[in-house]
């Protein structure tokens, strides 16, 4: 059924990273993730996804779940790994033609599967741990500077957490849709392609009309409360940096150090 | 009469094998004889859309059968389609189902996935119309430029289209205002006597449910509580009090006179017959 997408998930536990700061918790996974490139061979790496399953363990959430964040890009992963055995440089162990796999190949698949993955679970971490609110919340903060070129940093906040709050919204009213279009005998499983696009105007339509409608609705409902953007607007829930904010940040220094320890003692394990 | 509709043993859980798993329809059976205006009723939350939801195939049951003219309709799961077409079902607020155009071409959707020809499309659109009291100049508007009152019409008069030997009305009233309201019942058992079809008609305003229906079908949390006159059902006046139902302010009347011993009879659902009832007693 079309409910089964998620879609920027929140999974409240009450785990110590769900209370650090969002837009620490922001700036600290983004640092993460580029010295995940920065670590070039293999002990480095291990490091990090070492660190990294630590930290999905001390968010409490079910590790299947972090899995299940992988399925999308299975495919990518998969081609990627595919592309890098063939494509190695030295001698080849096993050739057919022009295809030929070597222990090159072999070594860079696996090192850049395994970057992809760490990738995605940090970046899982993060949307795991933070409510969508929080989220934009902080990255409204982060942007503020831009202000300073004229981009509308709390337009854009508000628009996205706009657009968060009505995802499952507008997929419960596809849903409805469905089934009333289905009532009537609309045809939306057999078929090829074009017939199966075709069977879906019936409830584009109409859910394009009602979220117009929604949107007029929402815009009169924040005018009625006085809602004009972004200046002077003071915030209910102010972000506050704590202690446990000081404590990631210490932690990820070390973690960082780590890395490039790992990158200068263990040259050995590059990639050849 | 024979029997159009029969439910056995039917059972519909949310979200099965997670903590959320949730029975909405909690091993239900009844039968429904064609022909027959029958009522469910219950409050919010007690399995009613769910329950007819399951009756036209939309959802299938996790475990019990629905059988239409002796048949199991999930027999042969391609064909689920035909029975959709003859069980037709108008949902809650259906008005935001409405996509087309015009409102013609819009009734005429449903008739046309039966694949019926042109002439017969334009027939059935014609008389549709004609049972939801639309003039034919709306025929050629766009849907979206009615009111409320009249999308729903439109709606309604698109599965009506589809001339269904059963047809489900999910609070066909909900949100119109007294008038609308009156007069959408009255096409709707208007519909009834000359079509002779079957309806199902999903309601909480007990106001309607007590002069249209010949049966009525009580829900609470997922089981029948009452299948029977309304009558009998609406004598049961504190009982349905508990389940969060309110019955009509006459009966109530007569049912707490007839607890504090006067002779008049329980169940009553018109002033008229109540006028009747306390004469009869006064004259004693």
């Amino acid at each position: 059924m079309i409910k089964d997408i998620t879609l920027g998930q929140f999974f409240p536990t009450n785990s110590l990273i769900h209370k650090i700061d969002p837009r620490v918790k922001i700036i600290l996974i983004s640092v993460y993730i580029v010295f995940l490139f920065i670590a070039k061979n293999f002990g480095s790496l291990g490091f990090m996804t070492c660190i990294t399953v630590i930290l999905m363990i001390i968010t409490k959430i079910p590790l299947k779940l972090y899995f299940k964040g992988l399925r999308p890009v299975l495919f990518i992963l998969l081609f990627t790994s595919v592309l890098n055995v063939f494509y190695g440089s030295g001698e080849p162990i096993w050739q057919w033609g022009i295809l030929k796999v070597t222990w090159n190949g072999i070594q860079t698949a696996v090192f850049v599967s395994v970057r992809i993955v760490v990738l995605i679970m940090i970046s899982c971490i993060l949307t795991y741990t933070t409510s969508p609110t929080d989220l934009t919340d902080a990255l409204e903060r982060i942007m503020k500077p831009l202000t300073v070129f004229k981009i509308q940093v709390h337009e854009i906040a508000m628009m996205m957490t706009i657009a968060l709050r009505f995802v499952p919204t507008l997929l419960e009213e596809t849903d409805k849709i469905m089934n009333a279009q289905k009532a009537r005998g609309a045809d939306m499983e057999s078929g090829g392609i074009v017939k199966k696009l075709k069977a879906m105007i019936p409830v584009l339509i109409p859910l394009f009309v009602s979220s117009f409608n929604r949107a007029f609705d929402l815009a009169v409902a924040m005018e009625c409360r006085c809602y004009r953007g972004g200046k002077g607007r003071t915030r209910m829930k102010v972000l506050k940096a704590g202690k446990i904010d000081v404590i990631a940040v210490i932690f990820s220094v070390i973690v960082l150090a780590g890395v490039i320890v790992c990158n200068v003692m263990f040259p050995q394990l590059t990639v050849k | 009469m024979s029997d159009i509709l029969q439910v056995k043993n039917l059972t519909y859980k949310y979200a099965t094998g997670t903590p959320f798993e949730k029975t909405a329809v909690d091993n239900i059976s009844f039968t429904v004889r064609q022909g027959e205006f029958v009522s469910i009723i219950g409050h919010t939350g007690s399995g009613k859309s769910t329950l007819v939801q399951m009756l036209n195939g939309l959802i299938k049951p996790t475990s019990g059968k629905v059988f239409f003219n002796q048949n199991d309709i999930w027999k042969e799961p391609k064909k689920i389609r035909n029975i959709r077409f003859k069980v037709g079902m108008v949902f809650q607020y259906p008005e935001y189902q409405l996509f087309e155009e015009t409102v013609a071409k819009d009734i005429a959707f449903g008739a046309k996935n039966m694949g019926l020809t042109e002439s017969e499309i334009q027939n059935r659109v014609e008389s549709s119309v004609e049972f939801v009291g639309l003039e034919k100049s709306f025929l050629k508007k766009s849907p979206f430029e009615l009111s409320g009152g009249e999308k729903r019409r439109v709606a309604i008069a698109g599965v009506i289209a589809m001339n269904p030997e059963i047809l489900i009305l999910d609070e066909p009233t909900a949100g119109l205002d007294p008038m609308g309201r009156e007069l959408l019942l009255s096409q709707i058992r208007q519909y009834h006597e000359k079509q002779k079809n079957t309806i199902l008609f999903v309601s909480h305003s007990m106001e309607d449910v007590a002069r249209i229906s010949d049966r009525v079908l009580v829900m609470n949390s997922g089981h029948t509580e009452y299948f029977d006159t309304p009558e009998n059902v609406f004598a049961q006046g504190e009982h349905l009090k508990n389940m969060g139902l309110k019955i009509p302010q006459i009966t109530q009347i007569m049912n707490t006179l007839s607890d504090k011993g006067y002779h008049v009879g329980k169940g009553v659902l018109t002033i008229e017959k109540a006028v009747e009832e306390l004469l009869t007693i006064l004259k004693k």
